[in-house]
């Protein structure tokens, strides 16, 4: 029995959102009297952050408290219309929209603010602590709060904005076939460590190292939770997960949690991240998005990691240690690749 | 059928509530009783985000009879907060961002309060151990391994 490390690299160029049919999102933002913004939406938080980052583009963006604004997803039948939360599109699609609505929101605030001060609304700045006062002159001074009670009970006006983000539909060219889906990219390239038993056909992923360019981090912890997270995933995905071991046939599928396999907190591999920005010019403050990108590149990774290894290239996954094994008797033993690059030095 | 009373100590205060015989311990709390911390995830008892702690010792709720608590005191993650102040195991998984979709959460922190009621130093291999019965989706553990560490570290960690 031996155990080979390998090492295996994978790149992904990751297109955020999709194009079936058109991509639009929608957001409403209104104040209520007391200066406090709500943003509704209909895609959901399921655990990514999108509700903090479209609370902090929202603030950003009205000049306002990040405390001072909600996040409302609670009903897609009565909030705008939005595709959903999938394809990585949540920041790059919603964040837009939210920037447009909160735009208009802004304007109106604005003006608000300018007839009770009798200037005029161009002159207005906001310092992002709940104030909003003529440029140059912070005396001449209104809190958000007394703005939005004027509107409110003195002019009669709706402190609101709509804004919607939509990637049209790409035709198809009738003869070469080209449409582009795609608007936004995110690249990033990760390198995986892994030990093949050559005896029980048991991988270990020892430590993955990666880049991600994802545009403008808009909350840098979320991001780096999300990479950390869906790196795990990946792992699952290449050695573990399966609903049907033997597909098409059912045989040996898991019936619960103690058949169906994933790497517990036993298993965790040692993961760096760099995360690079690069502004995405159509992006919301040149945001992207992690999203399911955080999971993509592990799998290929392992893959050409195993091969590395032991010289066997398990095309299907989960890669399952019966797999190595079989395909290391079909390839005559273990044929490990040239260690590639040099020492492992980054911890 | 006939229902039984069964009374036990929840977080503290004594409950109480009419339960069929086969009723589970997790659906006297959340139907019965309106304590909806403990999530029923897969009812088998592989999950782990129904653990709760029964006189200090972490039990699966979904496979935990309501009638075997009677004179017990149940204690679940809702009980970890006084009043406004966090737990520091609710700090620590805040602070590490050790929760993203959240539902495992209160199995995690019923966890990890079991373990650390018992070893105010764990190790990290013991933290794995401790809540090796939990499954996550989210985080890929780690976050949560380097909470519950950082909790057995901070002031006040082994408050009841």
């Amino acid at each position: 029995m031996a155990r080979h490390e390998g090492r295996g690299m994978a790149s992904v160029n990751y297109p955020i959102g999709m194009n079936l049919g058109g991509d639009p999102s929608q957001a409403l933002i209104h104040s209520n009297p007391e200066g406090k913004f709500t943003v509704a939406l209909s895609a959901i938080d399921l655990g990514q952050g999108m509700k903090q980052v479209s609370r902090q583009i929202a603030a950003e963006t009205l000049g306002v408290p990040v405390e001072d604004v909600f996040v409302d997803t609670a009903d897609s039948d009565t909030g705008p219309h939005d595709m959903g939360s999938f394809a990585s599109r949540g920041t790059h699609r919603m964040g837009n929209a939210i920037i447009v609505a909160a735009r208009e929101a802004r304007g109106v605030l604005l003006e608000a603010a300018a007839e009770e001060l009798e200037v005029n609304a161009a002159d207005l700045v906001t310092d992002g602590r709940g104030n909003i006062h003529v440029r140059g002159a912070p005396s001449k001074t209104i809190t958000v709060k007394a703005t939005a009670q004027a509107a409110q009970f003195k002019q009669g006006k709706t402190i609101a904005g709509r804004g919607i983000f939509l990637i049209p539909l790409s035709a198809v060219d009738a003869e070469t076939g080209e449409m582009n889906p795609n608007t936004a990219f995110a690249h990033a390239c990760l390198v995986a460590d892994v030990s093949v038993d050559d005896e029980t056909g048991e991988v270990e992923v020892l430590r993955m190292t990666s880049a991600y360019e994802l545009g403008r981090v808009i909350n840098p912890r979320m991001v780096e939770q999300q990479l950390v997270g869906g790196a795990w995933m990946g792992i699952s995905h290449a050695l573990y997960e399966t609903p049907e071991p033997y597909y098409p046939s059912i045989e040996h599928g898991p019936r619960d949690f103690n058949e169906y396999l994933m790497p517990g907190p036993g298993e965790i591999a040692p993961y760096h991240v760099t995360v690079l920005e690069r502004p995405a010019p159509d992006g919301p403050f040149g945001g992207k998005g992690p999203g399911e990108m955080c999971a993509n590149p592990v799998l290929p990774a392992v893959a050409n990691a195993v091969y590395n290894a032991v010289g066997v290239r398990v095309d299907e996954l989960p890669i399952t240690p019966e797999k190595i094994l079989r395909a290391i008797r079909a390839n005559g033993g273990v044929k490990p690749g040239p260690r590639r690059g040099g020492p492992v030095n980054w911890r | 059928m006939a229902k039984t009373p069964v009374q036990f100590r929840l977080n503290g205060s004594d409950r109480a509530a009419f339960v069929d015989a086969p009723e589970t311990l997790l659906n006297t709390l959340r139907r019965g009783l309106g304590e909806f911390a403990p999530k029923y995830g897969c009812g088998q008892g592989t999950c782990g985000v129904c653990t709760v702690l029964v006189d200090g010792e972490p039990v699966l709720s979904c496979l935990t009879l309501s009638v075997a608590c009677e004179g017990r005191h149940v204690e679940t993650a809702s009980g970890l907060a006084d009043g406004p102040e966090l737990h520091p195991l609710q700090a620590a998984f805040m602070d590490h961002f050790a929760a993203q979709c959240g539902f495992c959460t209160p199995g995690m922190l019923t966890a990890a309060r079991a373990l650390l009621a018992k070893n105010l130093s764990p190790t990290r291999d013991e933290v794995i151990e401790a809540i090796s019965g939990n499954i996550c989706r989210c985080t890929g553990y780690e976050p949560i391994v380097t909470a519950i560490l950082a909790a057995a570290n901070a002031p006040g960690a082994r408050r009841a």
